[in-house]
């Protein structure tokens, strides 16, 4: 069985069904109790399951996120929302020195069953300080891993894995994302991690992406093929950490061809770490340069125009599209 | 040594031995005696134990950072006599001595510092970062001010599962200057968590003198702001250290609500073992040096006729021999093989056999 919810849905009756599973498992975060979650992702669970168990926490990032780290080393199941990525930044000392070192630098003693959730992602003119797109810091951790489901099945599939995994996790999701709509399996539907998915089949070339430009990808690919007849193969790769190579090596082999698609600043992004694999593990395959469709590097502006400008869309992975397909197939 | 919440003016950690001395023999009189000889003995331990580490860093045993916890050995002692076995312990990096009271063997945490396989954080750790979950010691921590939202943390789960033990969180003075001390504060006081914040003025943090990095120079105070109890003891004297974590220890199981408390003591030697300490005033060291926590206890035992010249060399032997046992063990433990270099990374082994492949 199938119905079709919003990415929000599928996230909210996640944080319920894991609720009601597990003891274990309780949410903290700013607002996410009477106000119900500035994204209304937490709406109703505080009536639900009392304060116990949907706790709102004072402005403190690094507190309550080592707060939620402590907990999780005496066996709880802390689900931490940060209300955007951007002020996860406040709590880097206990995510990247404490949640992520504390299993390896103790001998193994001690896991971390830590969810972190917060979404990142720009676009509504919120300006340089909350528009960001952070997750390659987190996926350049040994110890973390990291998420970034683009469909509302995949944020059902992989937040259940999240929460019963005995590691940090930190689990991006998208603001313009939270109202798309999407196919939802029933029941206790997990999704590994770790392992992308090839969304749209396709010969001439591989769009490599996750999040929200991973949905935009396959829009992109879907139209291209109507339009001009072009066979884009579009790979999602859902987990940043672990990194699925096979799958999209797999794609390479078969296109020759790739251009990875991300809404985070160019340098040292996921871009570069694609390729990078690529050229390692597919060079022979190679018949063009990797191409790299990304943000302008530049901290994101307030006046819709600028705005515009600086983010990356459809029309720059058309594009380089359009640039990198093989001359047979160029309009 | 003058306690402020009885609201008298600090006059400094060496000014109040006389003080003590008067009052020895009433206040061992209730006393056990065995308990109080093994307080002697952890001291003498933990003192014989840092003097070695000291010693192995500069033979090049001991790598990276190692700081002591010499002139400390009352604080140390009297925290871990304050908690049960059950209750839970997050220290910062100057923690060799609160690991051995809180039971942990010299050999594990000498081979920890060796890096030794056998060492309680596996050799992963080192001086700065050892662990047994067992005694639930549950870590030293480099990084100034890390362990106070962790141990926030713990003492949160406790108290989400209604259950009755106590988590006390140690630190240094510099650490009352930063972030996570007041967020850490705050959150326990909002949620009434079981725990106590224990902070150790040694007063000076590296070379920073406490009133220079500190708008209120008596830490205890900071915990007003959070309308949290507190109190500063003297760091010199294990059992008022001992009975000060007892009162807060009593508060957070049966009352669910957090303390501070501030041992006031001295480090004899500098921040590190590699800190040539040319900073502090020679006659202030000197001074505080004098005020020997060790040798006060062994005197006020004999005072009280609960320790004899005998007695006391035993006690001595027993902890050299035991230092000196722990050296062999590390020394002659395994270092950790290399093949297990990607082990613990993750929880799932076979998450770690893919982080290896790739």
């Amino acid at each position: 069985m199938m119905a079709e919810i919003t990415y929000r849905q599928a996230l909210h009756d996640t944080l319920r069904e894991e609720l009601l599973r597990d003891e274990n498992v309780f949410l903290l975060g700013e607002e996410i109790g009477n106000f119900e979650g500035s994204y209304k992702i937490t709406a109703g669970l505080l009536k639900e399951f009392g304060p116990k168990r949907v706790v709102d926490t004072p402005i403190c990032e690094n507190g309550f996120v080592g707060m939620a780290t402590g907990a999780a080393m005496l066996g709880l199941r802390p689900i931490v929302e940060i209300m955007t990525i951007n002020f996860i930044v406040l709590a880097m000392d206990e995510i990247v020195n404490h949640a992520a070192k504390i299993y390896y630098m103790f001998g193994g003693q001690c896991p971390i069953p830590l969810v972190i959730r917060t979404p990142g992602g720009g676009g509504q003119q919120l300006a340089a300080t909350h528009s960001q797109n952070l997750e390659v810091w987190f996926a350049h951790v040994p110890g973390l891993k990291v998420v970034a489901p683009s469909t509302p099945a995949d944020a059902k599939g992989m937040l259940r894995t999240a929460v019963r995994d005995n590691n940090p996790v930190i689990f991006l999701e998208n603001l313009a994302l939270y109202n798309a709509k999407g196919e939802v399996p029933d029941g206790d539907y997990t999704v590994p991690f770790g392992q992308a998915m090839v969304t749209k089949e396709g010969a001439d070339l591989t769009v490599i992406s996750y999040s929200r430009m991973a949905a935009v990808a396959l829009d992109v690919a879907h139209r291209l093929e109507q339009e001009n007849g072009l066979s884009v193969e579009v790979v999602d790769l859902r987990s940043l950490r672990p990194l699925d190579h096979e799958t999209m090596v797999n794609s390479v082999k078969k296109t020759n061809r790739a251009i990875v698609f991300e809404e985070d600043w160019r340098s040292f992004g996921v871009g570069a770490e694609i390729a990078a694999t690529l050229q390692e593990e597919a060079f022979d395959f190679l018949d063009a340069p990797i191409k790299r469709v990304a943000s302008v590097e530049v901290p994101l502006p307030y006046s819709k125009p600028l705005e515009r400008a600086a983010l990356t869309d459809a029309q720059q992975l058309v594009e380089a599209i359009n640039e990198l397909a093989p001359r047979r197939r160029r309009r | 040594m003058d306690v402020q919440k009885q609201g008298q003016k600090r006059s400094g950690t060496h000014e109040a031995t006389s003080v003590r001395d008067e009052a020895v023999a009433p206040l061992l009189k209730d006393e056990d005696r065995d308990t109080l000889l093994h307080y002697y003995y952890q001291m003498v331990l933990i003192r014989y134990f840092e003097e070695k580490a000291g010693e192995m860093y500069t033979k090049a045993r001991i790598g990276g950072y190692c700081h002591l916890n010499l002139g400390e050995e009352a604080t140390v002692v009297g925290f871990c006599a304050g908690l049960e076995p059950t209750d839970y312990v997050y220290t910062n990096y100057r923690e060799h001595g609160y690991a051995i009271g809180r039971g942990i063997s010299a050999d594990a945490v000498m081979a920890e510092l060796f890096g030794k396989e056998t060492g309680c954080s596996r050799g992963r750790g080192g001086s700065m970062h050892l662990f047994d979950l067992e005694r639930r010691f549950m870590g030293g921590y480099a990084i100034v001010g890390g362990q106070l939202p962790l141990a926030t943390g713990a003492a949160f789960a406790i108290a989400y599962r209604g259950s009755h033990e106590v988590v006390a969180c140690q630190m240094g003075d510099g650490t009352t200057n930063g972030g996570p001390f007041h967020e850490s504060l705050n959150l326990a006081k909002i949620y009434h968590l079981p725990i106590i914040y224990f902070v150790v003025n040694n007063q000076y943090g590296m070379a920073l003198r406490v009133e220079q990095g500190s708008a209120v120079s008596e830490l205890y105070r900071k915990a007003c702001a959070y309308d949290m109890r507190s109190e500063r003891v003297d760091g010199n004297d294990v059992l008022a250290v001992r009975d000060a974590m007892r009162t807060a220890a009593k508060i957070a199981r049966e009352q669910h609500e957090p303390s501070l408390i501030e041992a006031v003591s001295y480090r004899f030697r500098g921040h590190s073992v590699v800190d040539p300490d040319r900073y502090r005033d020679q006659e202030e060291v000197q001074r505080g040096r004098e005020h020997d926590p060790i040798s006060a206890f062994a005197a006020r035992l004999m005072a009280a006729s609960l320790l004899d010249e005998n007695g006391k060399h035993e006690i001595e032997e027993q902890a050299q021999q035991d230092v000196d046992a722990a050296v062999s063990f590390a020394d002659e433990s395994p270092d950790p093989a290399v093949e297990g270099l990607f082990d613990y990374i993750y929880a799932d082994p076979s998450d770690n056999a893919q982080e290896k492949g790739q």
